[in-house]
């Protein structure tokens, strides 16, 4: 194999990683941008997404698409539960102490997980098509290219909504000024719960595509997974929406040119590496907003 | 039509306000006046549900506020145009004007945006601009506009004067007196105490959150203690 289709072969791996980085980022950042805080579960939610579709493929024959809508509502659902529960009555906190609780509910799921469903890898069914198609020099899989679809349809929804719906348009006005927010009247307590349904939905969806890439569920899976989606958040600059998409697929393409190259066992450090730059020449991310203290 | 008895607001353990009372009754152009730091906006937000009252109770056609949150209170009918304008300064004009009208049912929407404009063609002019872009005069009537959105029977204005060149100042007042003449319920607070007594039926003096004055606009406006305090000699 030439030079050439190696490396489109690797743009497309890095495509179909980058998407999914791309979902749960954009809901660390809408999550930051309307309550301030890193939601270190968020992770651990596209874990409980991923036993939800496990469980779901292996009990009715391998249907992806009800894998997915199984997927989407437990994650949502435990999305919304745990900002109601854990981050709600801290709403008056200082930042730290919801950063905290952030960090114990993702240990929190992770041993949960461990003691429901064991510490062992649970392994998917196969749900997509295995075969490829030939695009120019490379075969593509068509788990690859349904990842992008699906990817590329979400965040036009979310676009739309966030730029068109009335809740969408609050969710931007309680970012932008809370208190502001209060005084037009909106239910400020309602669109931080919208928000986590937002956020979670899209970690459903991308719980589903992950395990089309990587056929197994484990209890920590989503740690790693969210970190990383964590650092594309801050590339593409934390609270931007935009930003957590192009952040994402930035992340997905940098690990797949440092496997191109055959440095392969640098995959995760590159990210990190990415991100202490980041912080460190543009901490507001590639479109982030310059962050204004009030005088 | 507003009345606040005997309010105490906290913040931690400063005591910002102390025992204040006041009524605004229907029509009327009531303002209050005080130097920096003397309750006023705190007032304000204690009315709108921002913050809470340790005692007593604020009363708007006699429901009582005080355990209301602040998206019931705007639906009641009470606006509050917050001081330093607080637009969304990343969201289109258009846009801000629409989250003014949130409590409102949707089909009302146009016709009140279209109204607004009627009222404040700079705006509509501007209508697709990203608020952020607009002076502090455009700002300052989005801001109104914005709260005109929420058909408010009260309209609570903190500093609408504050950072504007004097005849923007001239301007604003006079917006804030055709309101008055439509049928809106004014609560002024300004430092510009001159200004605010020129065009309001009563005021109320406030330092150190309480209230040390209260009496007809003109006669505020004649009185020796506070021409020597808030106008000036």
């Amino acid at each position: 194999m030439n030079t050439l289709s190696l490396i489109l072969r690797q743009v497309v791996n890095g495509l179909q990683s980058g998407s999914i980085y791309a979902l749960v980022a954009l809901g660390y950042s809408m999550v930051y941008g309307i309550i301030m805080l890193l939601n270190f579960a968020h992770g651990d939610i596209i874990m409980v997404g991923a036993y939800a579709a496990w469980f779901c493929l292996c009990g009715f024959a391998g249907n992806p698409i009800l894998a997915i809508i199984a997927a989407i509502f437990v994650c949502v659902l435990l999305g919304v539960s745990i900002e109601k529960v854990a981050y709600a009555p801290l709403r008056q906190s200082p930042r730290l102490s919801l950063l905290i609780t952030a960090i114990g509910v993702s240990y929190l799921l992770e041993n949960l997980a461990q003691l429901v469903f064991g510490a062992g890898a649970k392994s998917m069914p196969s749900f997509m098509p295995t075969s490829t198609i030939s695009i120019g020099s490379i075969d593509v899989s068509w788990t690859a290219i349904i990842t992008l679809i699906v990817t590329a349809i979400s965040m036009a929804a979310l676009t739309l909504l966030v730029k068109k719906s009335k809740m969408g348009k609050a969710m931007r006005a309680v970012s932008e000024d809370t208190g502001a927010a209060q005084l037009m009247g909106i239910n400020v307590n309602r669109t931080i719960s919208f928000t986590f349904a937002l956020g979670s939905a899209l970690a459903g969806i991308a719980s589903v595509l992950y395990c089309a890439a990587y056929p197994q569920a484990t209890p920590t899976m989503g740690s790693m997974l969210g970190l990383k989606a964590f650092v594309a958040a801050v590339l593409g600059g934390i609270g931007s929406i935009p930003g957590a998409m192009v952040g994402g697929l930035a992340i997905g393409l940098a690990e797949a040119m440092v496997s191109a190259v055959g440095l392969s066992v640098w995959k995760d450090g590159i990210v990190f590496a990415i991100l202490i730059v980041v912080l460190l020449v543009k901490p507001t991310g590639i479109m982030g907003h310059e962050i204004q203290e009030k005088v | 039509m507003l009345k606040v008895d005997n309010i105490n607001v906290y913040y931690g353990a400063i005591h910002a306000i102390k025992n204040v009372s006041f009524q605004v009754n229907e029509g009327e152009i009531v303002t209050l006046i005080g130097a920096n730091g003397a309750g006023k906006s705190t007032i304000l937000k204690t009315i709108s549900g921002l913050l809470h009252t340790k005692t007593g109770s604020v009363l708007f056609q006699d429901h009582n506020l005080k355990s209301a949150p602040p998206h019931r209170i705007v639906e009641m009918g009470i606006a509050h145009v917050p001081e330093g304008r607080r637009v969304f300064s990343r969201m289109s004009v258009e846009e801000n004007l629409e989250m003014g009208a949130f409590t409102q049912p949707n089909d009302s929407v146009n016709a009140a945006i279209e109204h607004v404009y009627e009222r404040f063609p700079r705006l509509k002019e501007r209508r697709k601009q990203v608020a952020g872009t607009l002076s502090g005069g455009e700002q300052q009537m989005l801001a109104m506009g914005r709260a005109l959105m929420s058909r408010p029977k009260l309209m609570m204005l903190d500093e609408p004067s504050m950072g504007l060149a004097p005849i923007l100042v001239d301007q604003i007042f006079d917006i804030v007196k055709e309101l008055n003449q439509s049928g809106v319920t004014i609560l002024l607070v300004e430092q510009n105490a001159q200004m605010a007594l020129s065009i309001a039926n009563r005021g109320y003096v406030l330092e150190t959150g309480r209230i040390v004055l209260s009496s007809d606009a003109d006669e505020l406006l004649h009185n020796d203690a506070v021409k020597k305090a808030y106008l000036g000699g």
